[in-house]
C-alpha cells in the first residue's frame, strides 16, 4: 500500500483499523463494541481458563478427526477419479455439486441423523473439507505423465503398488494444495457445526457469552479463533512451498 | 536398390533361436485407426534388432505390444516360447522420455524394478549401485533427476532396465531426447554393452544411421498401417574401432539402400 509516496506495510492498515475500533469502543456508542484494549486484556484472561482450554480441546479434536477422515477418504477417491473414466463419470457431478453447495444448510440434516454431539461436528468438518481435496487430487493425478504409469506397469507393479509408489507422490503438490484449502474450509465447518449444535466447544461458549451480553468475552474468543485459523493456513502454505520443486521438475 | 548395395547386406537368414516371436499381430486403435497389420517377425536371441520406419508407422505400438503394455487386436507375441499376456520379468523397457520419478533420487529410481519385485532394500541398493557404476554415473546416486542432464537421465533409465536382469531389453527411441554428440557416445556405449551383456535388444529408432550403426538386424516398417517392408542384416564387422564403422563402405551403402527404400513412403 502506498500513501503519499510512502510505503505502508499491511500491518499498518491493520493498526489503523485497530485504532478506529479502540476509539469507537471508548466512545461507548454501543454495548456490542467494547474497546479493543479491553478485549485483548480479556483474551489474555480467558485463554488460560479451564472453560476455554476444554472448548479448544474438543474443537481441535473434532477438527483433526474430521480432516483426517476427509484426507483418508478424499485422496483415494480423487486418485480413483483421476485414473478411471468410469469412476470419474459416477462421482464428478456430485463432487462439483457439493463443492459449490451451501453446506451450512446440510448441517441440520446431520444433526437429525447423528444427534447433538461430537459426531455431528466431525461430520460437518468432513463435509466442508473433503470436496476440494477430491478435486485437487484428481487434477494432480490427471497431470501425471502417462509414461510414468507405463513404467510402473512394465516393472510389474500392481494397482496398489502403483497407487502407493507413483500416484500419491506424483500428485503430491496438488494433494497438499487440496488439503490446505480443505483445512481452511473446515475451520468454517467446525465453528458452524458447533454454533448450530451449540452445546459443544466454542459454540457453547459463544452461546453463553451472547446470551449474557458478555461482549468483551465474545470478541476475545473470536479474535483468538481468527488468529488460530490464520496461523494454520499460513503453516500449510509454508509446507506446500517446501514441496513446490516437485511441480517444477516433473513432466 | 543398387546391385552394389547387395554385396554389403544380406537378406535375413532364418532365425533358429529367437527370444521374441511376433505372429500375425495387428493393432486397431479405438476401432478405427489401424496402426499395425499382420506383423510376422522373429527377434534372434543375443542380438540387437532395430525397428525402423517413418513417423506414425507403429514402431512404438509394436514395442508396447511386445512389452505387454498394450494388448494386440489380433495375433500373439511369444517370449521364450510363452505367449505374452502382460508385462513380465524377462522384459524391461527403456522409455523415450526416461520416465524417471522426479521425487526419487538416482539410487531409488534405478532400484525401482527390484523394489517392485520385493527384493530387500539393502540387496536392491547394492545391485542398483553396481549398475549405476556400469553406466558411468558412480557418485550420482543421491542426485535427483532434475539435477541431471538429458544424457545422464537416460543412463539412469538404462541402468534401471539393466538392474532387473531381463533377457529382453525394449528401447523406444532411447537416444532421441539427447543431443547429437552424446548420442554418438551412447551408440558406442550400446555396442560395448551388447558385446558384454549378451542380451536381446529390440530398439526403435527414427534414424537410419543409428539403426545401421548399432543393429545386427533391421526391420523396416512401411507407413501406416505398419507392415513389414523388409528385413536387413548389415554385414558390418563390429569388433574394431567404433569410428571405423562409420567410414566402412558397407555402413555407408546400407544407409543409402535403406534411404532409397524408405523414400518410396514419403509422398
Ligand atoms: N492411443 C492411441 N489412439 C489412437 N491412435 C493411436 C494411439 N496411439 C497411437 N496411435 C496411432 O497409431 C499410429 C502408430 O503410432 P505409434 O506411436 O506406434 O507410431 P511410431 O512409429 O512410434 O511413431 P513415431 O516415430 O512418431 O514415434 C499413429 O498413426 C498414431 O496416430
Ligand atoms: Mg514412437
Amino acid at each position: 500500500m502506498i500513501v503519499f509516496g510512502h510505503r505502508i506495510p499491511m500491518t499498518g492498515s491493520l493498526l489503523l483499523w485497530a485504532l478506529l475500533w479502540e476509539i469507537v469502543g471508548q466512545l461507548k456508542l454501543t454495548i456490542l463494541l467494547p474497546p479493543l484494549s479491553r478485549v485483548v486484556l480479556r483474551a489474555f484472561e480467558i485463554v488460560p481458563t479451564e472453560t476455554f482450554l476444554s472448548a479448544f480441546a474438543v474443537t481441535a479434536s473434532a477438527f483433526v478427526a474430521g480432516n483426517l477422515i476427509a484426507i483418508l477418504v478424499g485422496v483415494p477417491l480423487g486418485i480413483l477419479m483421476g485414473s478411471s473414466v468410469v469412476a470419474d463419470r459416477i462421482f464428478l457431478p456430485w463432487v462439483n455439486l457439493f463443492l459449490s453447495a451451501p453446506l451450512t444448510a446440510l448441517v441440520p440434516v446431520i444433526m437429525v441423523l447423528f444427534g447433538l454431539g461430537q459426531t455431528t461436528i466431525i461430520l460437518t468438518v468432513v463435509l466442508f473439507a473433503i470436496w476440494i481435496i477430491v478435486l485437487d487430487t484428481r487434477a494432480g493425478v490427471r497431470s501425471i505423465s502417462p509414461s510414468l504409469i507405463e513404467m510402473a506397469a512394465s516393472f510389474g507393479a500392481g494397482r496398489w503398488q502403483t497407487f502407493r509408489k507413483i500416484y500419491v507422490w506424483a500428485a503430491l503438490p496438488e494433494i497438499l494444495a487440496g488439503i490446505r484449502l480443505g483445512v481452511i474450509r473446515s475451520v468454517k465447518g467446525v465453528i458452524i457445526g458447533q454454533l448450530l449444535v451449540s452445546i459443544v466447544g466454542f459454540g457453547a461458549l459463544f452461546k453463553l457469552y451472547g446470551s449474557r451480553f458478555l461482549m468483551e468475552h465474545f470478541w476475545a474468543v473470536l479474535i483468538v479463533l481468527f488468529a488460530l485459523a490464520f496461523a494454520l493456513a499460513e503453516a500449510f502454505a509454508w509446507l506446500e512451498r517446501r514441496v513446490e520443486f516437485y511441480a517444477a521438475t516433473r513432466g | 536398390m543398387t546391385a552394389l548395395a547387395h554385396q554389403f547386406f544380406t537378406e535375413p537368414s532364418p532365425v533358429t533361436d529367437c527370444a521374441v516371436s511376433v505372429r500375425n499381430v495387428g493393432k486397431v486403435y479405438a476401432g478405427v485407426v489401424t496402426a499395425l497389420e499382420n506383423i510376422n517377425v522373429d527377434f534372434p536371441r543375443g542380438q540387437l534388432t532395430s525397428l525402423l520406419g517413418p513417423s506414425g508407422c507403429g514402431k512404438t505400438t509394436l514395442l508396447k505390444i511386445i512389452a505387454g503394455l498394450l494388448p494386440a487386436t489380433s495375433g500373439e507375441v511369444l517370449v521364450n516360447d510363452l505367449p505374452v499376456a502382460g508385462p513380465g520379468p524377462e522384459r524391461a523397457f527403456v522409455f523415450q522420455d526416461f520416465a524417471l520419478m522426479p521425487w526419487a533420487n538416482v539410487l531409488r529410481n534405478v532400484a525401482f524394478g527390484l523394489e517392485m519385485r520385493g527384493i530387500a532394500k539393502s540387496e536392491r541398493e547394492e545391485i542398483a549401485r553396481s549398475h549405476i557404476a556400469q553406466v558411468g554415473l558412480a557418485g550420482f546416486e543421491a542426485r535427483y533427476p532434475h539435477e541431471l542432464s538429458g544424457g545422464m537421465r537416460q543412463r539412469v533409465g538404462l541402468a534401471r532396465a539393466l538392474a532387473v536382469n531381463a533377457d529382453v531389453l525394449l528401447m523406444d527411441e532411447p537416444f532421441s531426447a539427447v543431443d547429437e554428440q552424446i548420442r554418438r557416445k551412447f551408440q558406442e556405449d550400446l555396442l560395448t554393452l551388447i558385446a558384454r551383456e549378451k542380451r536381446t535388444f529390440i530398439f526403435v529408432t527414427h534414424s537410419i544411421e543409428e539403426a545401421v550403426y548399432v543393429s545386427d538386424r533391421i526391420v523396416l516398417l512401411s507407413a501406416r498401417p505398419g507392415r513389414i517392408a523388409q528385413i536387413i542384416e548389415p554385414a558390418i564387422e563390429r569388433g574394431g574401432d567404433p569410428d571405423a564403422i562409420r567410414r566402412h563402405p558397407a555402413y555407408l551403402d546400407t544407409v543409402d539402400a535403406i534411404w532409397q527404400s524408405l523414400k518410396t513412403y514419403l509422398e
